[in-house]
């Protein structure tokens, strides 16, 4: 009935040869960023708000402590070369300094670990990179404000 | 080419290509090729235009798909700065091919043309979009509000009222902020200045009462908290939207909302 030429997929003669046919698919391109049921499940929590707070409130109270630390320690009475185990024992007698020392301690750890953080989770692309890159940055920052602390409280000044 | 009116003027005051004073110049493109199907690596590759420094990088990517080589495959569809089709990294910075003018991006040196970062390339300057519109369906760009019944007259609203979110109106989806945002390159999961700019066109519309929701799904983990404004977003938009000023906008409501 019908005199026109068709190939067997019902595809007429075109320029070329045909590269890709049924049984010889063009390859799949994957969309990698694509969301999908593997993709993490959203934590809608306040988390990252209450983070993005205190990197802002512990910068500003950063600027004081650590200007104000620097000043005491390098430029007023001498500059470094009044440093010495003296000089700290006779600091740390006093609560004040205490709890000078340890809120600086503790906000500069926790800001510099936050901004690390958020850092590897801009960076680091794979999943593992990110899992031992965090979790070698935890164990290294509750190491030190651990240490730090327990060193504020119980410094002995009568140390042999 | 162009009307019958016009092609009289042309043959009057203008001269052809190759005389004293002619507004041709030659300007080489050099263009970000990608045929999945022939190689898996991206080339670039050069054509050398006689062309009116006036015209604009979208004229040239005609005239070589047009005339030289048709396998060029790019998107457009307005050719006015409307639809947002034609987004693509030009001497690397993410514009639109229809609203760039030869002249102004220097035409002494090559003219780099590449698909927009951080979307999946499927062919020479077409990227995959569908992450950029999965971010953008996620914050529900559409109005909602409380009554269930269909209004009776149109819905008022204060001339102030409209002003509040009158910028973040003119977005058109072109996606040139979010594929130059260095967050959303590292993994796609973080929505992206153009979803946070059509969230926050409803966030702050006293007609709509989903704002609440709204902002609860860009309190996400990777939502507006992941941004570092970087303000390439703010430099990318071809509109001139105050992109991260509205991100911002959207992180003061989160936090004044809790506090």
């Amino acid at each position: 009935m019908s005199t026109t030429e068709t190939t067997a997929s019902g595809v007429g003669p075109v320029e070329g040869a045909p590269v890709h046919s049924a049984d010889n698919p063009a390859p799949l391109i994957e969309a990698p960023r694509l969301r999908t049921k593997k993709t993490p499940k959203s934590t809608r929590g306040n988390f990252e708000m209450y983070g993005w707070l205190f990197m802002r409130l512990s910068g500003v109270v950063l600027v004081v402590l650590v200007l104000g630390h620097l000043l005491i320690q390098l430029v007023l009475d001498g500059g470094v070369s009044k440093i010495g185990f003296a000089f700290v024992a006779g600091r740390w007698a006093s609560p004040f300094w205490q709890m000078w020392d340890l809120a600086m301690l503790w906000l500069a750890m926790l800001h510099g670990a936050n901004g690390l953080r958020t850092v590897i989770n801009d960076y680091a692309e794979r999943a593992d990179t990110r899992l031992w890159l965090k979790g070698l940055l935890y164990t290294a920052t509750v190491f030190t404000i651990l240490l730090g602390t327990l060193v504020i409280f119980t410094f002995d000044p009568n140390i042999r | 080419m162009a009307t019958p009116v016009l092609d009289k003027a042309d043959e009057a005051g203008r001269p052809e290509p190759g005389f004293a004073d002619s507004p041709y110049i030659t300007v080489t493109f050099r263009i970000r090729r990608f045929n999945p199907e022939v190689s898996a690596e991206a080339t670039w590759e050069d054509f050398a235009l006689e062309i009116d420094p006036k015209e604009r990088v979208l004229d040239g990517l005609h005239k070589i798909k047009w005339d030289v080589d048709g396998t060029l495959t790019f998107r457009r569809s307005c050719a006015h700065g409307i639809c947002g089709s034609d987004a693509m990294r030009i001497n690397g910075k993410n514009r639109l091919a229809c609203k760039t003018l030869i002249k102004d991006i220097n035409p002494e040196k090559p003219i780099t043309v590449e698909p927009i970062k951080g979307l999946t390339v499927l062919k020479d300057l077409v990227v995959d979009m569908e992450p950029f519109f999965q971010a953008y369906r996620d914050v529900m760009p559409f109005l909602i509000t409380k009554d269930t019944n269909e209004p009776t007259r149109e819905r008022f609203q204060t001339a102030e009222d409209r002003e509040r979110f009158d910028d973040t109106t003119k977005c058109i989806l072109c996606a040139a902020c979010t594929s130059s945002c260095p967050v959303f390159w590292n993994d796609g999961q973080y929505f992206g200045p153009a979803a946070i700019v059509n969230a926050h066109r409803f966030i702050f519309d006293s007609r709509d009462d989903a704002g609440e929701q709204r902002l609860e799904i860009l309190n996400d983990r990777d939502g507006v908290w992941r941004c570092r404004t970087t303000f390439n977003c703010t430099d990318a938009c071809p509109r001139g939207i105050e992109v991260t000023k509205a991100i911002q906008e959207v992180k003061r409501a989160l936090i004044t909302r809790r506090f």
